[in-house]
């Protein structure tokens, strides 16, 4: 009996400590204090490693960064469910978002490039072959110059801020055959190094040695080509949020924006800066220089 | 005196005693946690089918046109302005790919089973049950990363195309259910009487014809649920197939050609669409579709139990 009574009283001390620990560890979500930012997995540790960064430098704020994709980021920010939703497309791109109630800030561009797989012996294509490629006309490499290999469409998944950029700025709006589907990029590269006749599109920052980019009408893939739009295939990376940012929201998106982040941590992960930029592109796709530059 | 007697009495007798209240008090907590799990699945059963119907009842998708369409692409219309979101390459996917493991993890589960039961029960009990329930606990991401980087290669370089495709998810999903089969029917193996066995070998048959004539006929039923069973698993596994299957909304024209099933179109394709547009509401469909089918497993294995009770 004695017994008993002890673990009845252990297992009480047990949930009162807990009880207590967990009272004093909760999270205080006053306002300015803890932003949730949601979405885009391309941008994701972008804004991973400048929170890291901002929290560091002021002490007792939180941003919590979560993946779930460019649709997730965008409709939990138009609930008004998270304070920042990260998306690879413009809002208006994007269906069921009104896209007036958001606010656009653009931290990032990233330039996309299509890969094949090292054994296809092709390394440049104009954009029409590329287009005949994507749409089915081309079956087997030798059509298009290379070994005689099977073409293997790899897309990403339907939805897929990558896959929207490249279908319009690549494949001229032209959209591409029902393939294969991945959802990530890092699968994309292993799954095109790994399969003979293998053809898919990357951001720039996944291009590594096992794949072979391509150059499009003899234009090569390079940042400085994105910077002035020879290399038609980029994309902004938007922070959105609901109205105007305040507070937390706001010190935090002009820091990501300042060029302490700009020339340092969105050039080490891959991106290029908005600020590089010479031409300036807008939702429908129009393109025009950059005035300073 | 008499009568205060009597009320001290009646009173002692009426009191709840100590068992009594830890007896009300244990039913409460039981009925309580029945409750719970109850209006959970009810709340997910009317949440997956409030969200699936919508595709139907506010964006006027034809039932039938989502069930038997070939061509998947909610983001776009067809020429007559409607979405094309045909469910049927999906549909036929999933139930390919379950259909087939079942197929082939079937003999290899039957047979490790009556080794463990009937031919060697000693080492079956040693060796082999650690091995299965070793098998159980290997996560699916695991199976399919193995998928991904043994079982893809080796079918491009037998078969050719790119090697994504129905047979490396049957082969994948083989060993997935090949232990909820194997222990179960080993359960189904044990439960049949011993003296049917001790009677069949009294009468001069063999080992082999106890075996295939007797134990395997009268564990039949139970035999079945393992195997309906196994296929409920191989139908809802999501990633490990996802990871080898392709992925490509299209009819299977072949074992070898790149398809996709209900489970990876909804794991590849629910973080990029947006709550409440058709693009999602698709996808609850087909989430919904995925329920039905496990709830007509469930149906299934309750058939087989009750008709195997009858005979």
């Amino acid at each position: 009996m004695s017994k008993k009574r002890w673990w009845q009283g252990l297992g009480l001390l047990i949930v009162v400590v807990l009880g207590v620990y967990a009272y004093q560890t909760r999270q205080v979500s006053h306002a300015g204090e803890s932003i949730t930012a949601v979405g885009s997995t391309a941008l994701q540790p972008l804004v991973e490693a400048a929170g890291e960064q901002y929290t560091g430098e002021h002490l007792g704020t939180f941003i919590n960064v979560q993946g779930g994709g460019t649709g997730t980021g965008l409709s939990q920010i138009q609930e008004g469910a998270v304070q920042i939703g990260n998306s690879d497309l413009f809002a208006g791109e994007q269906k069921g978002i009104q896209a007036a109630d958001l606010v656009d800030h653009r931290v990032a561009v990233v330039g996309i490039t299509p890969i094949v797989n090292r054994k296809v012996g092709v390394t440049n294509l104009s954009t029409a072959q590329l287009i005949r490629v994507f749409t089915g006309k081309v079956t087997n490499w030798k059509q298009v110059g290379g070994a005689d290999l099977p073409v293997v469409l790899i897309n990403r998944a339907q939805g897929s801020g990558t896959r929207a950029t490249f279908e319009q700025f690549g494949l001229a709006k032209h959209r591409s055959k029902t393939a294969q589907e991945q959802d990530s990029s890092g699968m994309v590269r292993s799954i095109v190094a790994t399969t003979p006749g293998a053809i898919s599109y990357v951001a720039f920052s996944y291009v590594d040695k096992t794949v072979q980019d391509l150059s499009l009408d003899h234009v090569s893939p390079t940042e400085d080509n994105v910077t002035t739009n020879r290399w038609k295939i980029w994309s902004y990376e938007h922070l959105y949020t609901k109205g105007q940012p305040t507070g937390l929201t706001k010190k935090f998106i002009a820091y990501v924006e300042s060029p302490a982040v700009q020339k340092t941590l969105v050039r080490q992960l891959g991106y290029l800066s908005p600020s590089q930029m010479m031409v300036e592109r807008d939702a429908a796709g129009k393109i025009t220089p950059m005035g300073g530059a | 005196m008499k009568t205060k007697t009597t009320q001290q009495l009646e009173q002692q007798l009426k009191r709840h005693s100590k068992a009594a209240k830890l007896e009300i008090w244990g039913r409460t907590i039981s009925l309580t946690a029945l409750l719970l799990i109850v209006a959970v699945v009810v709340a997910i059963i009317g949440f997956v089918a409030s969200k699936g119907i919508a595709t139907f009842t506010s964006n006027h998708v034809n039932l039938g046109d989502f069930l038997t369409g070939k061509s998947w692409n909610p983001n776009i219309t067809d020429a007559n302005g409607k979405p094309e979101v045909g469910a049927l390459p999906m549909i036929v996917g999933s139930f390919l790919i379950t259909i087939l493991s079942a197929i082939v993890a079937t003999p290899f589960a039957i047979g490790t089973a009556v080794f463990m039961n009937e031919i060697s029960p000693n080492k079956g009990a040693k060796i082999l049950q650690p091995v299965t329930e070793l098998l159980v606990g290997i996560p699916s991401v695991v199976y399919g990363f193995i998928g991904l980087s043994v079982v893809v290669p080796t079918t491009r370089a037998i078969f050719g195309g790119s090697g994504f495709g129905i047979l490396s998810g049957t082969c994948v999903l083989f060993v997935m259910i090949l232990p909820t089969v194997t222990s179960m029917s080993a359960d189904a193996l044990k439960s049949v009487p011993r003296y049917y066995r001790e009677a069949s070998l009294a009468l001069g048959a063999t080992q082999w014809q106890t075996i295939y004539k007797v134990v395997l006929r009268a564990a039949t039923p139970g035999l079945m649920t393992a195997v309906v069973f196994g296929m409920a698993r191989a139908f809802g596994e999501a990633l490990a197939v996802q990871m080898v299957i392709g992925n490509a909304a299209l009819m299977p024209n072949s074992l070898v050609s790149p398809s996709s099933t209900l489970t990876s179109v909804l794991t590849t394709g629910i973080g990029n669409t947006v709550m409440g547009s058709l693009q999602n509401n698709a996808l609850w469909s087909l989430a919904l579709v995925l329920l039905l089918m496990s709830l007509v497993f469930n149906l299934i294995i309750r058939l087989i139990g009750r008709k195997g009770r009858l005979q």
